[in-house]
């Protein structure tokens, strides 16, 4: 008598239990409306919130006046761990003083290598590079894949400290 | 060959490649099974599926950038594994950090294993075939991924730790999110038990599944809540506290069965230790600097240093041999996925093919952190 | 009950015309070829629109939108799958067995068509009203493991092998169940006939008039049925976590829809039988008491065909709730849910049937 007790006590305990996690998955059948949360992605492009802190992709920060920071001291490129920084310097004289100042080049960047570690972003002494929020950065070619950070026709601001 | 295979019932074994391409092995993990029927007789891992020879890499890399190679190993611990790499160097070099990081890192770390702890669960569930659990533990997880992504500026790949400090300080919003989503938190938890802790089919499926013995789980390594589901009370957090771990108050989960519902259990149970954690550092933050001064090239001195950090998985491990340069001479990751494998086959044998799925899940392997 | 919603009228008038054009044979075949060509547009529309809400039921349990894309809330999504799947290359493994493998997806597909054949949806909306009906399902029904096993073993894959004796050992087992639930509601009836089942509900539905044994063979049936469909917490003969798809795995393009649509069209069937057998087919809620006759006639002035579908579509949500829910059963305790605790409940219960039959107790 105990054995078929405890044969039914097991069989109605069993589909208790069944029936607690139906009501959680029934609950949210029938509040699907106020508890879906996925999101329709393309659609929500404009409405999307990306945190200022969001590590897209590195850039070289610009002014209005198409002068950036960069005095190509190359530390972002030491501080890369996978060599995705290439800072190429040039030599020019400058017209006031006299003496021959480092200016960047092209400050090349291949996206392919970078793992996002903001590590350069930290290293740069005049904060010259930021990061940015860009998320769709899918592309057909791998050329595309490197960018030259600082625009063209761009200078160095005055009295970036070095 | 062949007459080895077949057994006194007459039955011949065969060999079923579970992987790499398996939707069970959660990645390029490679199970080359022996069956009889339904039958494991042996599970043999294959790994090196997703090697990317980390420990080389690392070697010359700086120690600054050694910590973001170790967000590629075990994923879903990333935060946990840059601590490690960080506080190896700031033992080494002898740098305090100031409060404030201390209680920082603690509480990213507990929101990193809810996260990942709510990740296994919604594996877990995926695994058994009910499909559906994977979404609620995803719902929850991306709450916390957000919360990281504003303070820390990247969901997965956080790379938030460095030695001598943290990356950025804290988001303004960052206490009031957790403070919510741990309110919201609370209220579903209670829901991952109805789903599948309390449901019969699934105590059904892992009560007495998997049993690892204590002397077993000690002699293979076996750490994390799948450690101390056995028994084994190997909890860094407690036995070697490090960041704030000494000054909150949490209880190490330990069970005694070590069957697949037990290291179930455990996780689940570490789930509450973690918001209580996170409860009682997250309204008294220190002030305090983010970065402890340090030299721009950091160098260790010459000898060998190993640290551990309790990870979701269980303890990491930093081995580096250091001879005096910027970068280390020698590097090795005590990783606990690794360990964890090489238990699989002791205790799978004899169990259907659906227990390997269940013994899988529950040991919550990730393959990255096992292949490095 | 309301004529005016009674398709005999419309099927008698058809035949009228027909017999009036042509000799009886003639009638006869075009009958066929008209009942046929439904049959075979209804089981594909049947199909796409239960593709269509498992996968919308299936995302609002998993607090998602489900398909949404192609057309007004996506109802066109399960079509453009499928002329997906129709324009595929049809694949066939160099080792598989390729005559049973080119034949298991057209016996899996047979045998819903053959057991629709008897099922009433609406008054006078019924192929063939065989005297024994329900035999005949039962009999019918258990055909479709045949092809999953035959699938399963020319597909010459150790995944498909153990899905394919997975799905027989199961269905095997349920099969008992299946048939020993309908049984119990049988001994009620006095009838094998699928039509008379639905007429002698016409004062109530025999789960209200049965007490609670026919609420036991109910549970036990839906069950039971749940597992002959591989659904839901049954579903190892696909096991997609353990056999990457089970018994269908070697399968693409055309031929695994075949797999797919006749699980679903599986489920209409074992939906429908509970209908008929349980509710009371396209009967109106009725009550079996006299105070209720008022209630009894608003009852009517619903349509039969909207009550028959209706509680087909209860049933299927029920079990889409069920697989939606549940993690799955291993093998040895799908065996022992059916040989401890179903088979011995059934029979219980069965006899508990025969007593009330006995002795008149039911409403």
């Amino acid at each position: 008598m105990n054995s078929i007790i405890k044969y039914l006590k097991g069989i109605s305990q069993g589909l208790n239990t069944l029936w607690s996690g139906m009501k959680v998955t029934g609950y949210y059948f029938f509040n699907a409306r106020k508890e879906i949360i996925t999101v329709q992605y393309p659609d929500n492009k404009d409405t999307l919130k990306i945190p200022e802190r969001f590590r897209g992709r590195v850039i070289m920060v610009h002014d209005q006046n198409n002068e950036h920071a960069c005095n190509g001291c190359t530390m972002c490129e030491m501080a890369c761990p996978n060599g995705s920084i290439k800072v190429i310097t040039d030599k020019v004289l400058d017209p006031n003083t006299g003496k021959s100042v480092r200016i960047i080049d092209q400050h090349v960047y291949y996206f392919s290598m970078c793992t996002l570690c903001n590590l350069c972003v930290q290293a740069c002494p005049s904060d010259a590079l930021a990061m940015d929020g860009s998320y769709e950065n899918a592309v057909f070619n791998r050329e595309e894949l490197t960018f030259v950070l600082n625009l063209p026709g761009s200078k160095i601001r005055d009295n970036v400290k070095d | 060959m062949q007459a080895e295979l077949i057994s006194k019932e007459g039955t011949q074994e065969y060999f079923v490649n579970m992987g790499p391409q398996h939707p069970s092995t959660h990645g390029v993990l490679r199970l080359l099974l022996t069956l009889d029927g339904e039958i494991i007789r042996k599970v043999e891992p294959h790994i090196g599926y997703v090697h990317r020879s980390i420990e080389k890499m690392a070697e010359f890399d700086t120690y600054k950038q050694i910590v973001h190679l170790t967000d590629r190993l075990d994923y879903l611990s990333a935060h946990m594994n840059n601590e490690a790499v960080a506080l190896l160097v700031e033992n080494a070099l002898q740098i305090e950090v100031s409060d404030r990081v201390k209680v920082i890192r603690t509480i990213m770390n507990e929101l990193t294993r809810l996260g990942s702890h709510q990740l296994w669960w919604g594996v877990i569930g995926m695994d058994m075939g009910a499909i559906t659990t994977f979404l609620y533990a995803f719902r929850d997880r991306e709450l916390i991924n957000d919360i990281m992504e504003e303070t820390t500026g990247a969901r997965l790949t956080m790379n938030y730790n460095t030695p001598g400090g943290l990356m950025f300080d804290l988001h303004h919003n960052f206490q009031k999110q957790v403070k919510d989503y741990l309110k919201f938190f609370k209220t579903k938890l209670p829901e991952y038990d109805q789903l599948l802790s309390g449901n019969v089919i699934f105590t059904e499926r892992t009560k007495g599944v998997g049993k690892l013995s204590l002397a077993d789980a000690i002699s293979y390594g076996v750490t994390g809540p799948s450690g101390r589901a056995s028994g084994f009370s190997c909890d860094v957090r407690k036995t070697q506290p490090y960041s704030a771990y000494d000054r909150v108050k949490f209880n190490e989960i330990l069970m005694v069965e070590g069957d697949s519902f037990a290291r179930y259990q455990s996780r689940v149970n570490e789930m509450w230790e973690s918001i209580s954690i996170i409860e009682q550092l997250i309204d008294n933050i220190p002030e305090g600097p983010i970065m402890a001064p340090m030299k721009a090239v950091v160098k260790l001195p010459k000898g060998e240093f190993y640290q551990r950090v309790e990870t979701a998985r269980g303890e990491f491990g930093v081995y580096v041999v250091s001879d005096g340069n910027k970068t280390p001479y020698r590097v090795k990751f005590r990783s606990p996925g690794f360990s964890n494998l090489s238990v699989l086959d002791h205790i799978s044998r004899g169990h259907k093919i659906a227990d390997l799925v269940a013994i899988m899940s529950t040991l919550d392997l990730v393959i990255p952190d096992i292949d490095r | 009950m309301n004529a005016i919603y009674d398709f005999s009228i419309l099927t008698a008038w058809i035949h009228q015309w027909l017999s009036g054009l042509m000799e009886p044979t003639a009638v006869m075949i075009t009958e066929m070829v008209i009942i046929g060509t439904i049959l075979i547009l209804f089981v594909a529309a049947m199909g796409l629109v239960l593709v269509l809400a498992e996968r919308k039921v299936a995302a609002f349990f998993q607090l998602r939108l489900g398909p949404n894309r192609v057309g007004p809330w996506g109802i066109l999504q399960t079509l453009a799958d499928f002329l997906k799947l129709l324009t595929k290359e049809l694949i066939t493994t160099k080792s598989a067995d390729k005559f049973l493998y080119n034949l298991a997806p057209f016996i899996v597909m047979i045998t819903p068509f053959l057991a629709l054949g008897v099922i009433p949806f609406a008054p006078g909306l019924q192929i063939m009203d065989l005297n024994i009906g329900v035999f005949f399902i039962t009999a019918v029904s258990s055909m479709g493991v045949l092809g999953i096993l035959i699938g399963g073993w020319a597909s010459n894959n150790k995944y498909s092998l153990i899905g394919g004796m997975r799905s027989a050992a199961m269905v095997v087992s349920y099969e008992l169940s299946v048939t020993l639930a309908i049984m119990t509601m049988v001994i009620l009836t006095g009838t094998l006939s699928m039509s008379e089942i639905v007429n002698s509900q016409a004062d109530g539905w025999w789960i209200i008039k049965g007490h609670i044994p026919a609420l036991i063979a109910f549970i036990i049936y839906l069950i039971a049925s749940t597992a002959e469909t591989n659904r839901g917490p049954f579903d190892l003969a696909e096991a997609e976590s353990e056999l990457t798809a089970g018994f269908h795995t070697e399968y693409g393009g055309i031929k695994f829809a075949f797999f797919f649509l006749s699980e679903f069209v599986n489920m209409l069937i074992v939906s429908s039988i509970a209908t008929v057998i349980f509710f009371g087919g396209w009967m109106p809620f009725h009550l079996p008491f006299e105070w209720a006759t008022g209630f009894n006639h608003i009852m009517d002035f619903i349509p039969g065909i909207v009550w028959g579908f209706g509680k087909v579509t209860f049933i299927i949500f029920l079990m889409m709730w069920f697989r939606w829910t549940f993690p799955r059963l291993r093998i040895d305790q799908i065996l022992n849910l059916e040989w401890k605790y179903l088979l011995p409940m059934n029979l219980i219960n069965f006899l508990l049937m025969s007593l009330i039959a006995l002795t008149g107790f039911y409403l």
